[in-house]
């Protein structure tokens, strides 16, 4: 950098002045639900929170212009949707922040963040600070103060975004009334925000009482029609959950009357947390640290019992497969060392759609994503030999694949789908 | 789902359309009979294209009511627009053959743009090709257009063929850039023919089959297989299939035709022919939701002003009828093209030519010669006369021309002429693109494309061509386009899904036309490039090469950059133009030695091909011989090829030298007595480092240790056909080989362990291995079926702690039943760790003796920096001989960091071990002025997305030229060559004008 940047550097706010001094913090769109919810938390916590809705070719356009192309997809698209938020002329460029989330680890995604300050510094905001989001002692000095009741309250929006995602996706596809289950979800995640928000009194009984809640109101939806044909999107976190990143998927899939099946975003913060146990039992490596997070993993695994049970109450839906689960069915295909991107985790959840009938699975990850040539493809032959009746595609992301590509090899294993069931 | 099902009476007529990426085929069926099937080409004008097979149909159909369904990637669109039943087109395959050949085994449909394979026995398994590997039959027009021949002479050449060149079987640009080196050489176009149908066999077993067998009877369909014999001799013997085992139908064309007939026949919808026209032409009004972009000009009298602007730029004319003295010959021998320039003593431009070298460029220029001569007569004589270009030696040899130089300095002398300030200077060309930005005269830094994003000049003319235009007609309609799209910038594979899918949008032609051009330019910028803003490009910026005498892609560029540029009127000459006015300094006064006019008409060329065993490389030569018994060979790395010989340890190359350090240690002997079996080291990824932490750990622990050879093309032939995702990166997909090799050769186990985390060096925050490396061994295992022969040890091993990695490794073995003593291990692991540290200092100390050696001779140092693998010869393709046969000494990035002195500053988070190395070893060359560093990068290497911008950054900061190579299956040297002796050239340049 030059040495002008190095200077602007140092006098780039903190995050505490951030917050005091009214800036603008922009969170880039991953998962709509989720993210939703969060960005009403950080607002009562001061921040003026923002989730970004831009998409279109502007965003793709500056994510090519400043990010090297071979870099993943998703990365291009955070980034080129956060540079064009910033030239939209919506915020004052002065008063504004990035937050990005990081989750460490020998994948290229733990380098967005300065993939991330490189582009600005490139397009001349090099004094536009950028926050991280992360668990692994990163980006020491820009990093969103993480206490106790803000980690819980995030932790919660995750748990109360999947369980809303679920049910949204069990319910659309046979909703009598068209938009019924978006209406209530999106009534949901104003109220959670609400709930979840700093200072109002959240017990973790108080949330049981909510799932309980969620689960009614959408049970009371009016259904109707046989059950459709089940579809599984599992792959690379970005692409997997966030519209941007694959086309609309869900909707794409929506329209080829399917039901789509999503495991959670809270499996993929168990995910996380087992790492670290992994590289204190495998390789020996921070056993302190690893013992933090094998308690916080207990931790989370008894919170999606409580989800699980909620759901299972209904007798109606069905109920996310505990983490546990997943990592003993993906035990004998891959091992559990096998920690970068999505890793392991990825190969486990196509094992719990199969175990749970859901045959049909989509599998996606941004061109050329590196775990994902050994996690994501490299897996498919095997499972295929366990499981003959597997029937899954594997569908590549990035700025310059086409859609109709896309739908096009979707719709062969859709055809496929239609000849088992 | 099946509620569809309706009366599917005896003589229901039911039609069925098949609109693929270039032809609309229709099948009308009556029951089982099949009263009517026609393909025609649809140029993209599908919905005419199949309206008007409709009309042809009318006799037969009448006012009959009858079903139908589409299928096909151009159907997709049209049957949800005119809400038509579609079936998805492999899956329609499958239903022709299910019902006309229910005992085949394994399909093959090649289609315009896709390929596909469905597997039939042991469950059902269909496949489509990938987002990237689009060699297909648009990809065997393309190589037809470049050879210059149509698909049925190709065809017909492709059974002469005596000999099969590699060619880069994974994608179309790949294999373009294999191809057009072997021409420019003099290649035989029957070889080459037959070349790239076996690349497309290799593709469709590699790309496609992803380690299932093709096996039993296998048939063949779609338009490509159904016409080209020769594709289908190289399909039958490669996978060795007798006579009764390949089937190749007289329906091949027409099977996703006469499948969509089948569904149709299962559907309740029926209608008449007039109902279905309309619904065709009212789906024509949907679509819409086009990203478009402002159009170039806005009215003819822009594009006027635009183009006298432009006129401006331009050379004196001289006549040469009338000419007389001396005048000297520019010659430029491109990719594509060929093209001459004869200037006077004033540089008037008394005779040009610009022409495709038709896949035969000795013999254009020799036509050429003969055509000056007679121009020239007695008046004229060729003073001296200079070549640049691909085809630089060869024609040099040729015709005896004076002087040969490259291409980068050719451009560099022609833009200066037009620009004396000139600070930037872009070409496009037919198959390159190159830029240059230029400080005090001379070139500061070089930037190339990658062999992956040739979105050249040579692409908007085979998809002018697919569309059935002339490339200048094609680019005028972009000028007054009025919604020009937005089609991406990544490489022609894509492109063309891209054009589909704005086709189906409802774009014009026009519209692509002059999308296509901005897609040229927007590569060009932040891919080549990697700019993002003019400023970083000069105040003086120069374009030229062929491509920019489309006024579209030069309005494009001026439009993104939002600044004029200077594009000479001879664009397409500059090279030529260069080479002449350097000629015309070099003149001697005794003249040229350039072939006369006499010796012209004696002059015979003939072409053969030889196999130099000099070394592992086994280099395929191309033996070119001229008359009077002289020859030229090309193909080769080294001097061995030549004849040249060389006294091992002789070499300043580090390369060498790490090749040979393995070598000794993988034949190290075993131990003595006492034997656990053999365990089989695959010689791949990671192992090009730790062989002797490995090697030294299992010999200690009483194992025998068989390492497997060096990786050569067969040894990725013999294991490509399990590798299970293309994209992944090169020396990833040797594995497979190895892996293969070593079973084959009778081990007892194979021992690839998963290392996550590589040597703690200290340079970096952290110290991973990349996911691919670290994580490889999952994949085999899951993707060799082999492997279940032998035991497949792959534990998940810490290098960085020695006690872990006992402890683990100890435990791992145990279970796997070997019954081994902790502290056995313990010592065993130390042992290793002897060797390791041994090997590296052996490789620190010849990197020492190397830097003295060649600072005692004045040799110039090039770190060759990449991963440790890449010393692997089928890796690099011999690129640290190339670098030491133009002089360098070589040395690798892990025989020098350490020496640096200071610490870059990083942008970016840096926790790859091997990474890390680079950063260090970038830092060492910027604090020596007589060492360069060239970066290797493998195609498909995400890591190094990352790191090749910091490694330019830190040597850019400090006043260094920074050259990436990209590397992949590709053979063929030409290109590296020109990238190695621009960098001489520009250094050389650099130290005149600096005077260092």
């Amino acid at each position: 950098m030059e040495p002008e940047n190095d200077l602007l550097e140092q006098q780039l706010p903190t995050p505490a002045q951030i917050r005091e001094q009214g800036y603008t913090l922009l969170v880039p769109t991953m998962l709509p639900t989720h993210f939703k919810i969060m960005e009403g938390i950080l607002r009562s916590y001061g921040y003026k929170a923002e989730l970004l809705e831009n998409s279109g070719e502007s965003v793709v356009e500056h994510g090519l212009k400043y990010v090297h192309n071979d870099t993943c997809y998703p990365a291009l698209l955070v980034i080129g949707q956060l540079l064009s938020a910033i030239e939209s002329g919506r915020y004052d460029k002065h008063r504004l922040t990035l937050l990005i989330t990081q989750t460490g680890g020998g994948c290229r995604a733990s380098n967005y963040i300065r993939l991330l300050r490189k582009a600005l510094a490139k397009a001349g905001y090099g004094y536009i600070p950028v926050l991280s989001l992360n668990l692994s002692g990163l980006e020491k000095n820009s990093t969103l103060p993480l206490d106790l009741g803000l980690g819980t309250r995030l932790l919660l929006a995750a748990l109360c975004g999947d369980l809303l995602m679920l049910l949204r996706n069990q319910v659309k596809p046979y909703e009598t009334e068209p938009g019924a289950a978006r209406a209530l979800e999106r009534r949901w995640v104003e109220r959670l925000a609400g709930v979840l928000s700093r200072g109002s009194a959240v017990s973790y009984f108080g949330i049981r009482r909510i799932y309980r809640q969620i689960v009614r109101d959408f049970a009371a939806i009016p259904v109707q029609g046989a059950r459709k044909v089940r579809v599984g999107i599992v792959g690379e976190i970005f692409v997997k959950f966030s519209p941007l990143g694959n086309n609309e998927l869900e909707e794409f899939l929506a329209g080829e009357n399917t039901e789509v099946v999503m495991p959670g975003l809270i499996d993929f913060c168990m995910y996380c947390a087992h790492s670290s146990l992994t590289d204190a039992r495998l390789f020996g490596l921070h056993r302190v640290k690893g013992l933090v997070f094998g308690l916080a993993l207990e931790l989370l695994e008894g919170m999606q019992k409580d989800l699980i049970r909620a759901v299972k109450a209904s007798g109606r839906f069905d109920a996310p497969t505990p983490f546990a689960h997943v990592a003993r069915l993906a035990k004998p295909l891959i091992s559990p060392g096998a920690k970068m991107g999505e890793g392991w985790l990825l190969t486990g959840e196509m094992v719990e759609l199969i175990e749970q009938g859901v045959n049909n699975i989509v599998c996606v990850q941004p061109f050329g994503c590196l775990p994902n040539h050994i996690v994501g493809k490299g897996m498919l032959k095997p499972l295929k030999e366990r499981y003959p009746e597997a029937n899954i595609v594997a569908v590549d992301y990035d700025a310059a694949a086409t859609r109709i590509n896309q739908e096009n090899r979707i719709k062969l294993m859709l055809s496929n789908a239609a000849l088992q069931a | 789902m099946r509620t569809d099902r309706t009366d599917t009476g005896a003589n229901a007529l039911c039609l069925g359309i098949d609109l693929g990426s270039t032809t609309a085929k229709v099948v009308l069926a009556e029951g089982e009979r099949i009263l009517y099937e026609k393909y025609r080409r649809h140029f993209s004008q599908v919905r005419e294209t199949l309206l008007a097979l409709l009309e042809e149909a009318e006799p037969l159909i009448g006012g009959r009511r009858f079903r139908c369904a589409l299928s096909g990637s151009a159907g997709l669109g049209l049957a949800q627009a005119a809400s038509l039943p579609f079936v998805q087109e492999v899956f329609a395959t499958a239903e022709t053959v299910r019902r006309a050949e229910p005992d085949t085994d394994v399909v093959i449909e090649l289609g315009g743009e896709d390929a596909k394979i469905i597997f039939f026995r042991g469950g059902l398994d269909e496949r489509m090709n990938g987002s990237c590997a689009g060699g297909t039959g648009a990809f065997i027009d393309q190589m037809a257009t470049l050879l210059d021949l149509t698909p049925d002479e190709m065809d017909r050449l492709s059974l002469e063929s005596e000999r099969l060149y590699p060619i880069a079987s994974r994608c179309g640009v790949f294999a373009k850039s294999d191809i057009q080196p072997l021409l420019n050489q003099g290649a035989r176009k029957a070889d080459v023919a037959a070349s790239i149908y076996q690349a497309v066999v290799n593709q469709t077993i590699a790309g496609l089959a992803q380690g299932r067998k093709i096996e039993g009877k296998v048939m063949f369909l779609g338009g490509p297989l159904s016409f080209c014999l020769g594709l289908r001799r190289r399909f039958t013997e490669t996978l060795h299939l007798t006579e009764e085992n390949a089937l190749f139908p007289d329906y091949a064309r027409f099977s996703v035709a006469m499948g969509a007939a089948l569904y149709a026949a299962r559907q309740s919808q029926e209608l008449d022919l007039e109902e279905l026209r309309a619904r065709l032409r009212d789906a024509e009004r949907a679509g819409g939701g086009l990203a478009s972009e402002p159009p170039l000009f806005e009215n003819q009298a822009e594009l006027d002003a635009f183009i006298h602007r432009h006129q401006r730029a331009d050379l004196r004319r001289g006549d040469l009828t009338r000419a007389r003295g001396r005048a000297y010959l520019g010659i430029d021998c491109g990719s594509t093209t060929t093209k001459f320039v004869l200037l006077g003593e004033d540089n008037e431009l008394l005779y040009s030519f610009y022409d495709s070298n038709r896949g035969s460029p000795v013999e254009i220029v020799r036509q050429q010669l003969k055509e000056l001569y007679a121009q020239c007569g007695d008046r004229v004589t060729i003073a001296a006369a200079a070549v640049t270009g691909y085809g630089e030696d060869l024609i040099r040899h040729a015709f005896h021309l004076d002087l040969g130089l490259v291409e980068t300095l050719a451009h560099l002398k022609a833009a200066q002429h037009f620009q004396p300030d000139v600070d930037f200077i872009l070409d496009i060309g037919g198959q390159d693109i190159k830029c240059f930005k230029v400080r005090h005269g001379a070139i500061d830094s070089i930037m190339l494309n990658e062999a992956c994003s040739s979105g050249c000049g040579s692409f908007i003319e085979t998809f002018a061509r697919s569309l059935g235009y002339g490339v200048e007609a094609f680019s005028q309609l972009g000028l007054l386009a009025k919604h020009p799209v937005s089609l991406g910038t990544r490489c022609t594979v894509f492109m063309n899904s891209s054009v589909k899918q704005a086709q189906k949008d409802g774009a014009t032609v026009e519209d692509i036309s002059a999308g296509l051009s901005l897609s040229v330019v927007r590569n060009a910028i932040y891919k080549v490039i990697r700019a993002s803003s003019a400023a970083e490009l000069g105040e003086n910026i120069v374009v030229q090469g062929g491509t920019f005498l489309n006024n579209a892609v030069l309005r494009n560029f001026e439009r993104e950059l939002g600044r004029p540029v200077i594009r000479p009127e001879i664009a397409g000459l500059m090279g030529a133009f260069g080479a002449a006015l350097y000629a015309k300094s070099q003149a001697k006064p005794e003249g040229s030695s350039i072939l006369g006019p006499e010796e012209l008409e004696l002059f015979s060329h003939r072409v053969h091909a030889a196999v130099c065993g000099g070394c592992a490389n086994a280099c395929r030569l191309t033996v070119n011989l001229f008359d009077r018994g002289e020859r030229y060979i090309s193909g080769n790395r080294c001097e061995r090829g030549l004849g040249i010989k060389k006294a091992p340890g002789e070499g300043l190359n580090l390369y060498e030298f790490k090749r040979r350090l393995l070598e000794e240690t993988a034949s190290r002997p075993g131990p003595a007595q006492k034997s656990r079996g053999v365990l089989g080291l695959p010689m791949a990824l990671g192992m090009y480092e730790l062989l002797p932490l490995w090697h030294g750990i299992l010999s200690a622990l009483g194992f025998q240790v068989l390492v497997s050879g060096a990786s050569t093309r067969q040894t990725y032939l013999k294991g490509q056909q399990s590798i299970p995702s293309d994209t992944a990166c090169y020396p990833a997909k040797l594995m497979h080989g190895h892996v293969e090799e070593l079973i084959e050769k009778g081990v007892d186990g194979l021992f690839c362990p998963c290392v996550v985390y590589n040597v703690e060096e200290g340079a970096s925050d952290n110290h991973y291995n990349c996911p691919v490396v670290a994580y490889y061994p999952e994949l085999l295992k899951g993707n060799v079926d082999e492997l279940r022969q032998v035991k497949f040890l792959y534990p998940y091993l810490n290098i960085a702690d020695r006690q872990a990695l006992a402890h683990e490794l100890w435990a791992y073995l145990h279970k796997n039943g070997y019954a081994l003593h902790r502290q056995e291990v313990r010592a065993a692991v130390d042992r290793g760790f002897e060797a390791y540290e041994r090997y590296e200092a052996a490789v620190r100390a010849e990197g020492q003796r190397v830097l003295a050696r060649a600072r005692q001779e004045g040799k110039r140092i090039l770190i060759l920096a990449g991963r440790p693998y890449h010393i692997d010869p089928e890796i690099s393709h011999g690129i640290d001989k190339l670098c030491e046969s133009l002089g360098f000494a070589v040395v690798s990035e892990d025989s020098v960091w350490r020496l640096a002195q200071g610490r870059p500053e990083l942008g970016v988070l840096n926790q790859w071990t091997y990474h890390a190395r680079l950063y260090r070893a970038a830092q060492f060359a910027c604090e020596n002025p007589d060492v360069e560093l060239v970066q290797l990068v493998s195609f498909g290497c995400g890591l190094d997305a990352i790191t090749s911008d910091e490694v330019k950054e830190i040597l850019e900061r400090n006043g260094k030229l920074y050259t990436q190579i990209k590397i992949d299956e590709i053979t063929n040297l030409g290109a590296v060559r020109i990238r190695l002796r621009s960098l001489l050239g520009a250094l050389e340049e650099r130290e005149a004008a600096y005077g260092t």
